[in-house]
């Protein structure tokens, strides 16, 4: 009896183990992104010169919990003429997505969760996948303006997606290696920031519209389309999608963290710098980026939808395109080229 | 010269972090609105919210019934019934007025001959039915005396523009 325990234990443990490391990844995202909203909602108040939430709890501190149990409590209504189970399927595919993504962001050295050798692949492959709820909830809902700000997403993900490809084949090939560590490892002397700040500058605004984030935000739009795609949605759902589109919010800052602001590593390595752990590095500089995602809302008015494409299509493709070609143009002649297996 | 300085514009982005810096300076500059139910901003005298009827300081009605106010009421939300009283004096039987009709715009006040019909300062009346906004005299006798002194002080400092 005692034998059988044992071997039970020793069969569940690593999958009592994993669970547990999901929980230590999970909890504080869905925490980070409550407190996303907050701070949204406190820095645009305070651009806009306003108070913001400052009831509940000292200085609205509660407030996101708030809105979490409102939403909560509320009834979930579906519309008479929605296809019900992808209408309920979309939300949880976005929420979904939104947290699978992290099994492979690396919080510092050694601290991730599957350290799997195409993790950029992987993280590029889940957050195309995201236009797929989108697509699902616009399609589902049966409501036009549930269907126009999905079309609008998925032309826009689509088109963005294109650019960050090759922003991220330019890190790429200075590296050598697929995997999320070793890209942040290689920034040890210098982060990719400085060499190939037009990239990072051209990544960080791709982030922009792939996350439908100001001054991207036409699938929603409020002024013509509502709200665009989760227009029907309500109660449970409707916090989905919300904790989806904040969480990606934080994994597109994590990926431009990881590829070009050095992931974990502090910015200089030496004494009051570097005895600071990885991971609050980590959070300081995703917490920057979210800061400037914020910034951006308050700063500027929302795109045309031509002037969106054309700035994709016509400035972002071609720029990043070259810059591939100049990236390894200069690294093959300087002979800078990683050497195969000479990373790992 | 003008080509090269757009095109340093275009490609270093000035334009747009001028303006993020712009809004960034906004940031720690004190907010401008206030605490409502808890703070309140300012109301000139002239501000007209909910009406209030008033009387004399002996406690004798201003009303004269004389329908002025009725009759100026752009939205026709005054309806006045009055006759002599005992003594001779007119005085309203009813005096009503639907706040759900009123545009605040003053001219009851204006029209008001003694100025019994005022408004007041107060404009957090809210109810919650509809019934509940069709005043009548007695709500407005009592509003008055619940307001004398402010709107006392109120007409005092807009007598000399008036």
């Amino acid at each position: 009896m005692v034998d059988f325990a044992l071997t039970l234990w020793e069969a569940l443990w690593p999958l009592i183990w994993i669970v547990i490391k999901i929980l230590a990844i999970v909890v504080p995202l869905l925490v980070a992104v409550a407190y996303l909203t907050y701070a949204e909602r406190k820095v645009i108040s305070a651009m806009q010169r306003r108070k913001g939430p400052n009831v509940v709890g000292p200085l609205g501190l509660l407030q996101p919990f708030a809105d979490g149990v409102k939403l909560f409590l509320k009834e979930t209504i579906i519309p008479s003429g929605a296809n019900r189970a992808v209408f309920l399927l979309a939300p949880m595919l976005t929420f979904f997505l939104s947290l699978v993504a992290w099994a492979v962001i690396p919080f510092g050295e050694g601290l991730v969760l599957a350290d799997i050798n195409v993790g950029i692949l992987y993280l590029f492959a889940i957050s195309g996948m995201g236009v797929y709820g989108i697509l699902m909830a616009g399609w589902a809902s049966n409501s036009k303006y549930s269907f126009l700000g999905s079309l609008r997403s998925a032309a826009q993900m689509v088109s963005y997606e294109v650019s960050m490809g090759f922003v991220i084949i330019s890190v790429l090939v200075v590296v050598g290696s697929l995997n999320l560590s070793d890209i942040v490892m290689a920034q040890k002397n210098m982060w990719f920031v400085i060499p190939l700040l037009p990239m990072a500058v051209i990544f960080f605004i791709s982030t922009l519209a792939e996350t439908n984030r100001h001054p991207f935000d036409l699938p929603e739009a409020e002024a013509e389309l509502v709200t665009g795609y989760n227009v029907e949605y309500s109660a449970m759902t409707f916090a989905l999608f919300f904790l989806g589109e904040y969480a990606n919010m934080i994994l597109m800052s994590g990926m431009t963290t990881i590829l070009f602001l050095g992931g974990w590593l502090p910015p200089f390595d030496v004494a009051p710098f570097n005895l600071i752990p990885g991971p609050i590095w980590f959070a300081l500089k995703i917490s920057m980026l979210l800061f400037v995602f914020i910034w951006l809302r308050a700063a500027f008015p929302r795109y045309r939808y031509d002037q969106l494409m054309r700035l994709g299509w016509k400035v972002f493709l071609p720029i990043s395109l070259a810059a591939v070609v100049v990236v390894s143009g200069v690294l093959v002649a300087f002979d800078m080229l990683p050497v195969a297996g000479g990373m790992r | 010269m003008t080509f090269m300085q757009r095109t340093i514009r275009t490609w270093f982005l000035t334009e747009l972090l001028k303006g993020m810096f712009l809004t960034f300076r906004y940031m720690f500059k004190p907010a401008v609105t206030i605490n409502y139910p808890y703070e309140k901003g300012y109301l000139s005298p002239r501000f007209r919210a909910e009406h209030a009827l008033r009387r004399y300081e002996g406690g004798e009605e201003r009303c004269i019934s004389c329908k002025l106010c009725e009759a100026i009421c752009p939205a026709q939300a005054i309806t006045i019934d009055g006759m002599p009283r005992d003594d001779g004096s007119r005085r309203t039987l009813r005096y009503d007025i639907d706040m759900t009709k009123c545009i605040y715009c003053g001219y009851c006040e204006e029209a008001c001959p003694v100025d019994a019909i005022v408004e007041g300062p107060n404009f957090e009346f809210a109810t919650e039915t509809r019934e509940e906004l069709m005043y009548d005299k007695m709500k407005l006798l009592d509003n008055g005396a619940r307001w004398e002194t402010e709107l006392a002080s109120r007409l005092k400092q807009d007598a000399k523009y008036r």
